[in-house]
């Protein structure tokens, strides 16, 4: 446990002094800004296109920031031959791999209590009232939705020898699930075997990102989510990060460096 | 023993000293990624033993499998067969590693961490206590001169206070066997000189040191014992002297004869 902590700490360390979330976070913010300080039409409800936009903008930011940060890790890290010392000392390949994962995790939680504080500001100077159970829960189903894709980054990076090539699969990926997941067995009905049986497995299969996707009730002020549904899907984000995470450690245990 | 010119002093580790490194019959055999490729027999049927407190230098030319053994037993690399020990433990054991230091060629360090960071994390693996490393920093940064440059970003050391900072972590938690690949590879004779003077005196304090280098000179002067690697085979294994009195020659003219290399080939 004590490795896995020194990991994250470095990987923490690195997050900070490295400038990928600040220039996403500034150019996020003023985006926003700038759309915040123009009325349209004079129409009151205008706030609420202003908060999608925000939080679309920040959904790709965390995106980017989750899916570069933890594609990067093994590979750069054997790049640049930093592995070899660190693996040459009494620590197992998956406690590091697990101080990899929690250090991205921790530092993505950083940036998204930077992004929603910001968020959150912008929105209460325009509305005046915060609900926070909504903002909770958007905050929460958020993260654990990176989690996710923390885990598949870091399979990929094990996976694919290219950087690149890994942060653009996850990309494809993690778009497709989010835009097109929902609908996959409505497709599924419209095709002829084998394609229908293949696109119903590809359904069951994959993670669905979109369960975690509660952005609608921070921009209506929608009642919150029932806290068991909350739950549920934490527990469905947990199965699929520990699914993505044992693969890692095998492959990696199993490979040469 | 498995050299194809063993000799009678071959001088294998004293009876009475404890086995720090045991590597028994590895093999280590990379299959080729590629189709139609065969695969790469990188180390044949190798086996030797380091005896505590032994400067036992591990020589062959570019390609004899000489990193490739040192990944096995830092547990970079498994082995097809055979069996490697650190401290009696098998090298797939974590724990095995924690007695050892190891210093890699050529390697760079975190460089968004200063070396006071770099070394306390290492320290942390080891669980060395927090009172304890306070004392082990101070003492390791002043052994490779690095005292005045400790909060400095890694990333603007020069390649010689690199290599420093890498004997230093190789040092934090006062390893008994200390593993160095080529340490003083890429340096300018300043810094050869400090880490050459930094490698006698932990000799002089006991520690047990697995060497590799070409520079055969530096070997012949540190080393109690070598052996000598060629296309992954183990060729000669002895004592410095005793290879030198029994080719009559240097340490680097024994070298090229046990590796068969003729002048005239040039």
């Amino acid at each position: 446990m004590k490795n896995i902590r020194l990991v994250a700490q470095v990987v923490l360390k690195e997050s900070i002094r490295r400038k990928d979330f600040y220039v996403l976070f500034v150019l996020t913010a003023v985006i926003c800004l700038v759309m915040g300080s123009v009325t349209f039409y004079h129409d009151n409800q205008i706030v609420r296109y202003l908060k999608e936009i925000c939080l679309l903008l920040i959904w790709i930011s965390t995106l980017v920031i989750a899916i570069t940060m933890a594609a990067r890790q093994i590979p750069v890290e054997r790049e640049s031959r930093t592995i070899f010392p660190l693996l040459a000392k009494p620590i197992s390949r998956t406690q590091a791999l697990l101080g990899k994962f929690f250090g991205c995790w921790i530092a993505i939680a950083a940036a998204l209590s930077a992004f929603y504080i910001f968020f959150g500001l912008m929105a209460m100077s325009k509305e005046h009232s915060w609900p926070l159970a909504n903002y909770f829960q958007a905050v929460w189903l958020h993260w654990i939705m990176l989690g996710v894709v923390i885990a598949m980054s870091l399979l990929g990076s094990l996976a694919f020898s290219a950087v690149s090539a890994n942060v653009t699969i996850c990309f494809v990926a993690v778009t497709f699930i989010l835009m097109l997941g929902r609908h996959l067995e409505n497709v599924a009905m419209g095709v002829g075997e084998p394609v229908r049986s293949l696109l119903q497995v590809l359904f069951y299969a994959m993670p669905h990102l979109e369960f975690f996707d509660v952005r609608d009730l921070v921009i209506h002020d929608w009642p919150p989510l029932h806290w068991l549904t909350c739950a549920k899907a934490t527990a469905y984000g947990f199965v699929y990060g520990a699914f993505f995470l044992v693969a890692a450690c095998l492959l990696f245990r199993r490979r040469p460096l | 023993m498995h050299g194809t010119t063993q000799t009678e002093n071959q001088a294998p580790a004293p009876p009475q000293a404890k086995d720090v490194v045991r590597i028994e019959h590895l093999r280590v055999e990379f299959r080729s990624r590629e189709l139609r490729q065969e695969s790469k027999v990188a180390v044949k049927d190798l086996s030797f033993r380091v005896g505590s407190g032994e400067v036992f230098g591990f020589l062959g030319p570019n390609g004899a499998g000489k990193t490739t053994t040192m990944n096995v037993l830092l547990g970079f690399v498994n082995a097809s067969s055979g069996e490697a020990y650190l401290f009696g433990r098998n090298v797939r054991e974590p724990i095995a590693r924690q007695r050892i230091g190891y210093l890699p060629e050529l390697t760079y360090y975190y460089k968004f961490l200063n070396a006071e960071e770099l070394l306390r994390f290492y320290a942390g693996i080891f669980n060395i206590p927090r009172g304890e490393v306070e004392r082990r920093l101070d003492s390791v940064l002043k052994l490779v001169e690095l005292e005045h440059a400790r909060k400095r970003l890694i990333k603007t050391y020069s390649k010689g206070m690199q290599q420093r900072v890498g004997l230093a972590q190789a040092l934090i938690n006062n390893p008994d066997l200390l593993v160095l690949d080529e340490p003083t590879s890429g340096l300018d004779p300043v810094g050869r000189m400090k880490v050459r003077a930094i490698i006698e005196r932990l000799k002089n304090e006991g520690k047990t040191i697995f060497f590799s280098s070409h520079e055969l000179g530096e070997v012949e002067t540190v080393c109690d014992r070598v052996v000598i690697l060629h296309e992954g085979e183990l060729k000669e294994e002895g004592s410095v002297k005793g290879l030198v009195d029994k080719y009559q020659c240097n340490l680097e003219q024994v070298f090229l004869k046990v590796i068969g290399f003729q002048p005239e080939q040039l």
